[in-house]
């Protein structure tokens, strides 16, 4: 696995020279750039270099500019700018990723001096990634299914039984015990798709080869969109009592409400908070843990510029650590997995919560 | 900075993705896989049920067994005594009645030696009045002779009388 990285790592080393010169022989590696080509997203999907030629596959760009969408291959952006004619007034429209800047990585449309970011919604690496995951997911759970279907009350076999774990882990486990009876049938089927998607990504970014490893749950954007979910779905499942407490508290001097809403505003602000921490916690969590493999890995390229021993002893001990942090990530996977769920359903239960009095 | 600047693009896929998902597994597979659980469940627990009661009925039967086998134990012991009593009786009227048939063979024994000696008496008194006849003829037949002879003879005879008695 760690092998894989070394030569994944390479060939971004490479990759960072920037130009279009293949002659240019020696760079100095940047660890950093590196790990971070490693982290984010891109639009090509680099699998492996063999004898100085990348091997990798072109995504599609698909931007919209001025109400028009412009869709090409990404293969014409890495090296130079590429030109298309303007959908609405025939003009060549330049468009190019620059390698620096507040832009940077991403494809912009020239005018003159000015970089304009369009409206970008290109299967990038990470996009690629997703329909991968998400139709693996599907195909799994209908594989699932089905064999429910066809062993009916026998007892589960095989991936049946590693999912009917799970599932009722969550069902149980997770959900039973944050949300009141009554309602937790409505969030049961949410609860699980969340646990499944994140575990099952999470386990899939720490494969280093195509058609994996692309960072999915180490991405802002990825979790913020399962946060919104869950935020989403605990305000418009949330009862009167639930909105009550944020706009009314009970049991809080007048004060403090009028004639500044101040106990209001805390509890609105703590509203959001809540998604947002679980965005954050899932991100930095998987992002964290690819960098620490990554860096390991650099370490060997960093001081095998040095000198060849200290880079080949520094391998062994790298590999190891590497080796160990990838193990600690797969129990990271879980953890996380959990933690989301578990505070997703927490937040249910808060909000359908029926009161108790006495 | 840019790792954590969310990309729309990715925003976009991501929810769409993420909503189709959801909207698969929830309408097609959730439901077949909580219905089989739940069919499961139920069935398991009919199942313990099953197997609770059958315990029970199983005691009961064992504590019927136990119930007709003492009730057998206690008919056989029934049965052994009548027979044992049956036996001393019929063992007892037996002995009865030998000792009364004994008396009875006895009695008749006693009768008929009796009535034996009766008629061994009546016999003997025959003879002896016979004897007597006898005697009396010859002393009649001697008679003619001498008075004195008469007189020998009527004590020999006599004498020869004592002896034979």
């Amino acid at each position: 696995m760690c092998f894989i990285f070394g030569i994944h790592t390479y060939s971004y080393a490479d990759e960072t020279k920037g130009g279009t010169e293949q002659t240019e022989t020696k760079e100095k590696f940047n660890a950093g750039e590196m790990i971070f080509e490693h982290i984010l997203d891109s639009y090509q999907w680099h699998i492996f270099t063999w004898k100085g030629h990348h091997v990798a596959i072109n995504l599609p760009i698909i931007v919209f500019n001025e109400g028009k969408c412009y869709s090409f291959s990404s293969k014409h952006l890495m090296h130079g700018t590429y030109e298309v004619a303007d959908k609405n007034t025939g003009d060549p429209i330049t468009f190019c990723i620059p390698s620096e800047g507040d832009y940077k990585g991403k494809v912009v449309i020239l005018k003159g001096e000015d970089r304009i970011r369009p409206f970008d919604i290109s299967i990038t690496k990470n996009v690629f990634g997703l329909f991968i995951s998400c139709t693996l997911l599907v195909t799994l759970f209908l594989i699932v299914a089905n064999a429910y279907k066809k062993r009916g009350e026998k007892a589960p076999k095989g991936l049946q039984s590693l999912f009917e774990m799970l599932i009722v882990y969550v069902r149980d486990d997770i959900a039973k015990k944050s949300i009141d009876e009554k309602h937790v049938d409505r969030y049961t089927p949410y609860l699980i798709t969340v646990f499944f998607f994140i575990f099952f990504n999470n386990l899939l970014g720490l494969i280093p080869f195509f058609p994996f490893g692309a960072n999915l749950t180490g991405n802002i954007a990825v979790t913020a969109v399962l946060a919104i979910f869950t935020f989403i779905i605990t305000n418009v499942f949330g009862n009167k009592e639930y909105y009550k407490d944020i706009f009314n508290t009970p049991g809080v001097p007048v004060f403090l409400k009028l004639p500044l809403p101040l106990m209001p505003l805390i509890e609105f602000v703590g509203c959001l908070t809540k998604p947002l921490v679980l965005a954050i916690r899932l991100f930095a969590n998987i992002t964290a843990g690819h960098i620490v493999v990554l860096g390991f890995i650099s370490m060997i390229f960093i001081l095998g510029e040095m000198s060849a021993a200290a880079g080949g002893a520094m391998s062994v001990l790298s590999l190891l650590l590497a080796i160990f942090v990838d193990v600690l990530e797969l129990l990271v996977a879980y953890i996380q997995a959990y933690v989301f769920t578990l505070l997703s359903a927490l937040y249910f239960g808060m909000a359908s919560k029926e009161e108790h009095h006495g | 900075m840019k790792l954590i600047t969310p990309d729309f693009g990715l925003i976009f896929w991501m929810t769409l993705a993420f909503g189709i998902v959801f909207l698969v597994l929830a309408k097609v597979a959730f439901p077949i896989i909580g219905k089989a659980l739940k069919k499961r469940e139920e069935k398991i627990t009919e199942a313990l049920e099953l197997a609770e009661r059958t315990h029970e009925e199983m005691k009961q039967l064992q504590a019927d067994n136990e119930k007709v086998l003492q009730e057998a134990r206690e008919e056989r012991d029934k049965i052994l005594t009548d027979a044992r009593s049956t036996r001393d009786r019929i063992i007892e009227e037996a002995k009865a009645k030998a000792t009364e048939e004994t008396n009875r063979i006895v009695e008749t024994a006693k009768e008929t030696i009796e009535n034996e000696r009766k008629a061994a008496l009546t016999d003997i008194k025959n003879e002896i009045a016979n004897i007597s006849i006898k005697v009396a003829e010859k002393i009649l037949e001697k008679q003619l002779d001498s008075n004195q002879a008469q007189m020998d003879y009527i004590e020999r005879i006599i004498k020869e009388t004592e002896n034979n008695n």
